[in-house]
């Protein structure tokens, strides 16, 4: 089962579709990073984040081509690992902007915490796939699999990087849904996060809870917070039907946008492109999020099904937070958005999220 | 592993998440739809406030000259402090201490002038102006931490300069900022908050002629309010020159003659009606006013018990006294009361209706007919005027030689003067007209009042044949040039009998030329100086009062040449005494600055005679 990249069958399984829809995020990607990074040529933001897209491809390949079922046998090693290097960044990290999330990889900066978020995935799907055959969960299985999330989640949430640490939570949510949990727990499932809330609140750093109040009220403090979700929509609404064209985004280049290469190239696609490059990327974004969800439907088994689910749900979550934030929807988080926000971290996890999502599809067919 | 209809289950489960991904994506696509392209021209024009900032730039007033171009009023190049809120990197507070270190101004009245525009929501995008007329230290601090400071502009204003201070002050007006009030008025429905206007004198009466029209650039700016290049740009027209009537020579050689006295005085051209001069002292420096004038400085303006503000030349009535006199005597030729041959015994007082009324001579002039009772001013001869014409003759003789009403000179707030009549006594003291007040009234006491313009104005009318021109100091060519709304000259000619006027400018000529003449002191040799002298009571005297303060006051009107007069003074000192010592120097100075410059001789100096 290893090596078949090289065999014939590899490339006649291979999904273009799928591949072309991730290629092209890339390069709308790239046009805007560049467009949005050209007063700081020496930054090399483009040549930067298309060495990673290579690499993204690379790995891609590589993870589409190993065997799920062999990926999930060795995964609880991976996932060891993942707790030594999430214990090794809280230690020796470097901070960023508050957060200490980032370790040093050779000549580049790396954040382990958007790669470990596939191995949690992998690790959730083994632990619902092996699950004795039952109507629902118990309580005390549910308690496991929320344990095997919430150990790298809360490592996260310590660096602090609540944002990130959000993020792992649709894994574990769609797995818990699909797998099926009793409406009553479910219920009290939400009704528990709901309640959650208020106290958190009391723990909730300042910047925190200012960034919140932004978000109910982005008005309230025009030159910090809300400033750039104020921003971030002019520039979107001042796109109109066929945006200003790549390289003329007066909010993009005249600086008024804020993280505009990382967190806000949204809005650079939105006022660049318009209301037409909009629906083009979200429809790629979208595409490559259905032909998953049908390759879910169609997976061998139940491993399978719950890998691809939880990269669907990890891709929706990023997707909807992100681009919600950049239109005033949802609160300002440092979210990226998966194939389009400047990171090599990012980019290289939707390329192995997307490699996961072929190789379940690859093996839909029992051989 | 699951069996196949459990697997099913899955399967519905994972389509049910499917159609929840589908709602949230249709939710951003309408929020998408709806900013892009329900309310893309309000987002546009967001993105354009934010890119495009508009820098003002502001029109200097035209400039103010006199009849030979000399430059009465002009501009100087002044910076102010500005501040733009709008894409500021720092708060208000940040701002005001960074800018308060630099420049002299503190932190407190930095935060004090930003407020305040807030408090009148001033919107961010208009500059705040925090300091105005800067020193170049300032400019430069600015200049030089513009990066540091982007929001921190300085913002090129021209303002006023008069380059004499003083000199004409009250005809030339000052300029300040418009007020709300006067926003509201049709005179100020051009303008908006923060433009400069005239507010008093020259500067107010032909505001519309003198205001430019300021332009704008636009300009692109980055997120830090660094300009990133230049839009357009609409240049401004600079308002329009006005060129007065004034003659700087005479005005100066007026100015230094009254000098630190109260009074005022008038030259104007009778021919015509173009003022020559317009003198009211004490007077304010009107550059005080080209930047916001201090609190304090308005303060000591406003309290100064000599109302510096105040254009005594128009704004205030002053009995005329003896001036009266040559009004009173050609009403009574006019009216036939006055027989020309007459001749009245002085003893130094006469008797009316019960009462005693003096003569300035106390031992009498004796027995004198009109000519002398003009040259020595004696006032036994014109109560006895005065009495044969009745106060209803009085008012309409005065009033038509240009007594008691507006001259509509082109100054705003002209005072009308008074020349009582039964009437108006009624009017206004609900009380009869005695005919014991006629006889003061004759000698230019009692009720009657007049402006110094008036003076100058009726004594033009009267030794020119009855002939009113409406004094001016823009000639309405200058605004027919303009295409600016003009009115002619007024020209009132009154009925008024050649010897008559021959009468009483000869008497006139004698006071200034005769021997025992009251006005000896305007007589210049070579020029044909006529005039008459006027010591007007000031109301202490009656209750016996002493002082400075309620001394005489002091008129002279003079013209020459006495036969048809090309130029009219009308010089009046408050408290200056005897009108022969106090005013006649000054009417002298200014005919002999206009003699000299008429042979060409003037050399700039004026020539004072000793006031005693």
């Amino acid at each position: 089962m290893i090596g078949d990249s090289t065999s014939g069958r590899f490339w006649k399984d291979f999904d273009w579709l799928l591949f072309a829809a991730a290629i092209g995020l890339s390069i709308i990607s790239l046009v805007e990073i560049y467009s949005s990074t050209m007063a700081q040529p020496t930054d090399n933001f483009f040549a930067r984040q298309l060495a990673w897209v290579c690499v993204g491809i690379v790995f891609f390949i590589i993870v589409a081509a190993i065997d799920y079922h062999l990926i999930a046998e060795q995964i609880p090693w991976f996932y060891l690992l993942a707790i030594v290097v999430l214990l090794y960044t809280l230690a020796m990290g470097h901070r960023v902007s508050g957060s200490k999330s980032w370790v040093r990889l050779g000549p580049a900066m790396f954040q382990p915490s958007e790669l470990i978020k596939m191995v949690v995935v992998v690790t959730l799907a083994r632990f619902f796939s092996e699950l004795r055959s039952s109507r629902y969960m118990t309580f005390s299985q549910i308690a496991k699999a929320c344990m095997i999330c919430m150990v790298p989640v809360s490592l996260v949430a310590l660096q602090p990087d609540l944002g990130t640490a959000l993020t792992y939570l649709p894994a574990l949510a769609v797995g818990l849904f699909i797998r099926g949990v009793r409406p009553a727990v479910l219920i009290s499932l939400i009704l528990g996060f709901v309640l959650v809330l208020p106290i958190s609140w009391l723990i909730l750093k300042p910047y925190q809870k200012e960034r919140i109040l932004t978000f109910l009220d982005p008005d309230r403090d025009p030159l910090g917070k809300g400033y750039q979700v104020n921003q971030s929509k002019i520039a979107i609404g001042s796109g109109g039907l066929i945006g200003k064209g790549v390289f003329n985004g007066s909010q993009n280049r005249l600086g008024f946008l804020p993280t505009r290469h990382t967190d806000f190239i949204f809005s650079v696609v939105g006022e660049e492109l318009g209301f037409v490059g909009v629906i083009g990327t979200l429809g790629l974004l979208a595409f490559i999020i259905f032909r998953s969800i049908h390759n879910a439907q169609t997976a061998r088994d139940s491993l399978g099904l719950f890998i691809v689910m939880g990269v669907v749900g990890i891709y929706f979550f990023h997707v909807i937070v992100n681009v919600g934030m950049v239109i005033g929807f949802m609160p300002t988080t440092g979210i990226p958005l998966p194939f389009m926000s400047y990171g090599g971290s990012s980019v290289l996890t939707a390329f192995i999220a997307l490699g996961l999502v072929l190789n379940v599809r690859r093996r839909r067919y029992v051989n | 592993m699951l069996q196949r209809e459990e697997h099913e289950t899955l399967r519905w489960r994972i389509s049910f998440i499917g159609y929840v991904i589908v709602a949230a994506l249709l939710v951003l696509a309408f929020g998408f739809w709806n900013m892009q392209i329900v309310q893309v021209s309000y987002y546009q024009q967001r993105a354009d406030q934010n890119r495009v900032r508009e820098i003002p730039l502001l029109a200097p007033r035209g400039r103010i000259y006199d009849r030979e171009h000399r430059v009465l009023a002009d501009n100087r190049p002044s910076y102010n402090i500005i501040l733009i809120r709008e894409n500021s990197p720092h708060t208000v507070e940040q701002t005001a201490a960074m800018l308060s270190s630099g420049i002299s101004m503190s932190k407190d009245e930095v935060l004090e002038s930003i407020n305040r525009s807030i408090r009148r929501h001033v919107p961010k995008f208009r500059p705040i102006v925090l300091k105005e007329d800067v020193s170049v230290d300032d400019i430069a601090y600015v200049k030089s931490h513009r990066y540091e400071l982007p929001e921190i502009a300085v913002e090129l204003q021209p303002r006023r300069r008069y380059f004499e201070g003083q000199l004409a002050a009250h005809a030339m007006g000052y300029v300040g900022e418009v007020t709300e009030a006067e926003l509201t008025t049709p005179e100020f429905v051009n303008f908006k908050s923060g433009d400069q206007v005239g507010k008093t004198g020259l500067e107010r009466q032909y505001n519309n002629l003198l205001v430019g029209q300021d332009g704008f650039k636009r300009v692109i700016v980055n997120s830090f309010g660094r300009e990133m290049g230049q839009l357009e740009e609409q240049p401004y027209v600079a308002g329009n020159d006005l060129v007065t009537t004034i003659d700087l020579d005479l005005q100066r050689a007026a100015e230094d003659m009254v000098g630190e006295r109260s009074g005022a005085v008038v030259a104007l051209d009778p021919r015509t009606g173009e003022i020559l001069a317009m003198v009211s002292r004490p007077a304010y420096d009107p550059n005080l006013f080209a930047t916001r004038i201090s609190p304090v400085d308005w303060n000591n303006l406003i309290t100064d018990p000599r109302k510096p503000m105040q254009n005594r030349a128009i704004q205030s009535r002053f009995s005329p006294g003896s001036v009266f006199k040559v009004f009173m005597a050609a009403a009574g030729l006019e009216a036939g009361t006055l027989n020309p041959l007459r001749s009245v015994y002085c003893p130094g007082y006469a008797s009316f209706y019960g009462h005693t009324f003096a003569c300035d001579k106390h031992e009498g002039h004796g027995t004198l007919g009109l000519h002398d009772a003009i040259v020595t001013s004696c006032n036994v001869f014109f109560y006895n005027v005065g009495n044969d014409l009745g106060i209803s003759r009085i008012y309409q003789y005065a009033t038509m030689m240009g007594l008691g009403r507006k001259s509509g000179i082109d100054l705003p707030n002209e005072d009308s003067g008074l020349i009582p009549s039964e009437a108006w006594k009624q009017r206004v003291y609900k009380a009869k007209w005695y005919a014991g007040e006629t006889i003061s009234v004759a000698i230019g006491q009692g009720y009657v009042s007049i402006t110094p313009l008036q003076a100058a104005w009726a004594m033009g009318g009267l030794t020119t044949g009855g002939r009113l021109k409406q004094p001016h100091f823009v000639k309405p060519e200058q605004l027919k040039k303009l295409s600016l709304p003009a009115n002619e000259i007024v020209e009132e000619d009154y009925p008024i009998h050649q010897s008559t006027v021959n009468i009483v400018t000869t008497a006139m000529w004698g006071v200034v030329n005769e021997e025992g003449g009251t006005g000896f002191r305007a007589r210049i040799e070579g020029f044909d100086v006529a005039g008459k002298t006027g010591t007007a009571q000031v109301v202490g005297k009656q209750a016996n009062l002493k002082g400075q303060a309620y001394k005489d006051n002091s008129w002279f009107v003079g013209f020459a040449p006495s036969r048809n007069p090309e130029i009219v003074v009308a010089a009046f000192i408050e408290n200056g005494g005897w009108g022969a010592e106090a005013a006649a120097p000054v009417a002298h100075a200014v005919l002999e600055t206009y003699y000299k410059k008429k042979l060409g001789q003037f050399d700039g100096k004026v020539t004072t005679i000793a006031a005693n």
